[in-house]
């Protein structure tokens, strides 16, 4: 038997029996009651009314606390979307570029847009490009390195586990920033920053991506061992264990993680901006956007700032939208382990 | 005096060849000798069970005596008492200890008796009592630690000197050949790959050495001598400046350098270690591992190996080697002046921790004000969005609110939305000439601009405020799941027994919540002290405090917490990077001491069937 039916049939077998376990929650009729006993025992036990006064006095409070409850979700809604609208509403402002003391713009059109691509002074097209490059390869490196170390992690008892798990631990108890004027002079060394500080910024990023194990580590512990004990009863070898059998099982945490690589590069202005040291052509969006906004720049570019986050704003939310429940997955999984 | 703590597996060979395997062990000193009492599980009689005594040894002289490979007890010996005098006296001393140890466990046990009668905030109480308590006691413990971690480390190190010594003697040829030339023993059992490869990191190391670790090594203790030598050009007839040390350089690549050194000095003895195998292998009759058994293993059985191989050199060249780098520049003077480059830097000593640490200076003041905003902030945006955000998923989850799906929707589709856009962008909604300011003019509310950015106080609620919008909509994803889970029999009983729905939420709800959730507090407590973006894209730390003065060319202003403080220290015009790594090292020491605080007084310590 080849290890692909293998792996197969354990999947299979798996399967079933969380069917077999979700049919016992289905009660089959009991033969023993006609459908009349049936009924009477509801209406004497089940279906209980309770008494007419306070039934009614409930509907009504509750009434009033599901108003009140809409009332506040509104309230909310438009509170957590009004800086999106007026973000919309700023970008397609052609009367004035500065910063205007209203939201609806007196002149509408695509002035913005057209400037943010034609406008040499925004590298909107340049910064787009370094950040989608960025967020490709991050994604593509971070997931197989943080998969591999938390497998690694889960799977397996070797010595010098605890100390490894104990030291990125202290580690990352350090801020990030404080290693930033070492990165910048090391980078510089072998020419990865200013132009080229998307690559420079794509190596810390892979480099430190170890560090985040912990969500996949704690999916990883969650998935039964016995599964990894069948396949190397049948002469599986680990790799083929983690490639054949556990990864297939784990496409939510994959995808999140994928998800939260991607993602990364569009959000990072204080890296990309150190990095870039002042040179146009190496920012990333969130960098590029960020100085339009700096006190010379404002009252020429906030506008043209405005388009470009909207620009920004667009894919990442079509995007995270698609994934979000696997966003969720993570996210919920990682708090409840801690 | 305590019990010391027994090792979780000891195994002893008794005299007569049995072995003692068991969790029942007592380790205690008398007279200065160790002596370990167990009682041998051979024996099935509880009651009766004999009490067997044993001395620590001293380790042996005689270096041929040593069993070969493994050493009982971590390197321990001990030898049963004979009869005797001795025997008598270790016992009485032995059932004294034993007695005391039994009524401190009485006492302990009534102490729990106790502890379960008192409510949730006396408990709460009694633990931040008891913690605080345990403090001296702490540091007793750490210092015991480091001394038990030294003495191991001698003995460990004695250890090998040991196994080397009897590897060398009793070794083949083959075997005392590597001890100079790196993987010559491989190579004569038929493994060419490991051989190679040992061959191969000797040689680097050397090579490597050569040409420019000594070099390093050299200097740094000093961070180098001369900047930099004037140099007369005859061809262009003028002085050039030349640049000789680098104490950059020299710090950098002096650490990589100690850190080959031990990477060699490790890989050194697994040659050895591997030889003494395979000459015992050898020795048995069996075949050793070829190099086709080592290249299959890389896939099986040292597969987690090579997983972890790429990542974890990341780790330590991007993350681990640069924080010893910085933690390293907090006891030197690098900064503008310095570079390191024109002007070479030196170490100081302590000289920059006491300079922000000492009572009254304008530096510490400064930092004082800074950590106590910091913790400020951490706490209320810690729990502002935890308790809104769950109160959001509250209103969401209650049964009979419609369209659940699009509330939750559009709370959502905030997240996705890069930080920096939507922070940027509120930020300049709030500035002195922006929308909010104009709308509220225009409509008679107010007569000038109120400046919620440079108004230190307004400054702060502000960047609260807008933390609770950035954060209800993560803890509302979180928390919905979590509220899901719990069963609906206990709202129906509460229901019952006549609870209104805020009593519901305090006694079933939190406890369930915090208890689930507990880990997940600290970590956006922590999360939120090096909270960056939030602060320095709605404030930039602002509004600024010209009499804290300035560090690095940066002021530090109202809203700004430790981490903006580093940053603008590194950043600034005259960048002073001692301070930034004294800051942040300080940042790790207020998190590991917050971590270590909350992990005893956790309430995920509580036992689950509290709460019903």
């Amino acid at each position: 038997m080849t290890e692909q039916e293998t792996s197969q049939q354990i999947l299979d077998f798996d399967v079933d029996f969380n069917a077999a376990a979700a049919n016992v929650e289905i009660d089959p009729p009991d033969p023993n009651f006609t459908q009349t006993e049936q009924t009477e025992f509801r209406k004497r036990f089940v279906d209980v009314p309770r008494p007419v006064s306070r039934l009614v006095g409930q509907r009504v409070t509750n009434r009033i606390a599901n108003t009140v409850i809409y009332i506040v979700l509104s309230i909310m809604c438009i509170v957590w979307l009004l800086p999106f609208f007026g973000i919309v509403f700023e970008s397609f402002r052609c009367e004035s570029t500065g910063l205007e003391g209203y939201i609806f713009p007196k002149k509408w059109g695509f002035d913005n847009y057209v400037r943010l691509f034609t406008d040499p002074t925004s590298n909107f097209l340049r910064w787009f490009g370094n950040t989608l490059a960025m967020g490709l390869i991050t994604s593509v490196v971070q997931t197989a390195f943080q998969l591999a170390v938390s497998y690694a992690l889960s799977r397996n008892r070797f010595k010098g586990r605890k100390f490894l798990m104990n030291m990125m631990l202290v580690f990352g108890m350090f801020p990030g920033f404080l290693t930033l004027i070492l990165l910048y002079t090391l980078l510089s060394d072998w020419n990865l920053t200013m132009t080229n500080a998307p690559w420079g910024l794509i190596l810390i990023y892979i480099a430190s991506s170890g560090m985040g194990y912990y969500i996949a580590k704690g999916f990883f512990d969650t998935i039964s061992h016995s599964l990894d004990e069948a396949a190397r009863v049948d002469g599986a070898t680990q790799m083929q264990i983690f490639f054949k059998i556990i990864l297939p099982l784990s496409k939510p945490i994959v995808i999140y993680t994928i998800l939260m690589g991607f993602m990364a590069p569009w959000g990072d202005f204080v890296m990309a901006t150190f990095m870039a040291n002042n040179t146009n052509n190496g920012y990333n969006v969130a960098a590029g956007l960020q100085w339009l906004l700096t006190d010379s720049m404002i009252n020429d570019y906030y506008t043209t700032f405005c388009a470009g986050g909207v620009l920004v704003a667009i894919p990442i939310t079509i995007l995270f939208m698609l994934l979000q429940k696997y966003y969720v997955a993570g996210v919920t999984g990682g708090a409840v382990k801690g | 005096m305590k019990k010391k703590k027994a090792p979780d597996f000891v195994t002893v060979e008794l005299r007569d060849g049995s072995e003692v395997n068991n969790e029942e062990v007592m380790l205690f000193k008398m007279n200065g000798v160790s002596y370990l009492a167990c009682a041998p599980q051979s024996q099935p009689d509880e009651e009766g069970r004999e009490i067997v005594l044993c001395r620590r040894q001293k380790r042996s002289v005689n270096v041929d005596e040593l069993p070969v490979g493994k050493f009982p007890d971590g390197g321990m010996f001990w030898q049963q008492l004979p009869c005797g005098e001795e025997q008598d006296a270790v016992f009485a001393e032995f059932c004294r200890r034993y007695e005391q140890e039994a009524q401190e466990k009485r006492r302990k046990e009534l102490k729990a008796a106790e502890y379960l009668k008192l409510n949730r905030w006396q408990r709460f109480v009694y633990k931040l009592k008891a913690f605080f308590c345990a403090i001296p006691r702490w540091f007793v413990a750490l210092f015991k630690k480091i001394g038990r971690f030294f003495k191991n480390l001698g003995l460990k190190i004695a250890d090998n000197a040991v196994d080397l010594w009897r590897t060398f003697r009793y070794g083949s040829w083959s075997t005392r050949v590597s001890f100079l030339v790196m993987g010559f023993g491989n190579f004569a059992h038929g493994q060419w790959l490991r051989g190679l490869l040992f061959l191969l990191m000797q040689g680097a190391f050397i090579t490597y050495m050569v040409l420019s670790g000594a070099h390093w090594l050299s200097l740094f203790g000093t961070l180098g001598k001369v900047a930099t030598v004037e140099v007369y050009d005859e061809v262009l007839d003028i002085t050039i400046v030349q640049h000789v040390d680098n104490s950059f350089k020299i710090l950098l690549y002096g650490i990589l350098t100690i850190f080959f050194i031990f990477a060699f000095a490790y890989t050194w003895r697994l040659n050895v270690k591997q030889c003494r195998i395979c000459d015992e292998i050898t020795r048995s009759g069996k075949k050793v591992k070829s190099a086709k058994d080592d290249l299959k293993s890389i896939v099986d059985d040292q597969f987690h190996k090579t997983l972890l191989s790429l990542p974890v050199f990341g780790i330590v060249m991007f993350t681990i080697l640069p924080i010893i780098f910085m933690i390293l520049v907090a006891f030197t003077n690098y900064d503008y002046l310095h570079d390191g480059y024109n002007n070479l830097f030196t170490w100081v000593g302590l000289e920059n921790f006491n300079s922000i640490l000492t009572f009254g200076s304008g530096l510490s003041v400064a930092f004082g004000e800074i950590l106590a905003w910091t913790l400020i902030w951490a706490f209320f945006a810690t729990f502002s969005n935890y308790f809104l955000g769950m109160f959001v998923a509250m209103m969401i989850n209650k049964k009979g609110i419609k369209i659940k799906k699009f509330w939750r929707t559009i709370l959502v589709m905030t997240i996705a939305i890069p930080q920096f856009i939507s922070l940027l962008y509120v930020s300049n909604l709030f500035a002195d000439n922006g929308v909010v300011n104009a709308y509220l003019i225009r409509w008679h509310i107010i007569d000038s601009p109120i400046h919620f950015w440079t108004d230190g106080t307004l400054a702060k609620i502000m960047v609260l405020a807008v933390n609770i919008w950035v954060g209800i909509p993560y803890l509302m994803l979180i928390t919905t799941g979590i509220l899901m889970n719990i069963p609906d029999d206990l709202y129906e009983s509460s229901k019952i027994d006549g609870a209104n729905g805020f009593q519901q939420f305090a006694k079933i709800t939190l406890p369930y919540m915090l208890f689930v959730t507990g880990p997940y507090l600290l970590n956006s407590f922590i999360s939120n002290i090096n909270n960056f973006n939030v602060i320095y894209l709605l404030s930039e730390g602002g509004p600024a405090r010209p009499d804290w003065g300035q560090v690095g060319g940066y002021i530090a202003g109202d809203t700004t917490i430790l981490i903006t403080w580093l940053f603008g220290i590194t950043t600034g015009a005259e960048a002073n990077y001692k301070m930034a790594s004294v800051i942040g090292i300080l940042i790790f020491v207020v998190v590991s001491v917050l971590s270590l605080i909350v992990f005893t007084i956790m309430p995920s310590n509580r036992r689950e069937d509290d709460f019903s």
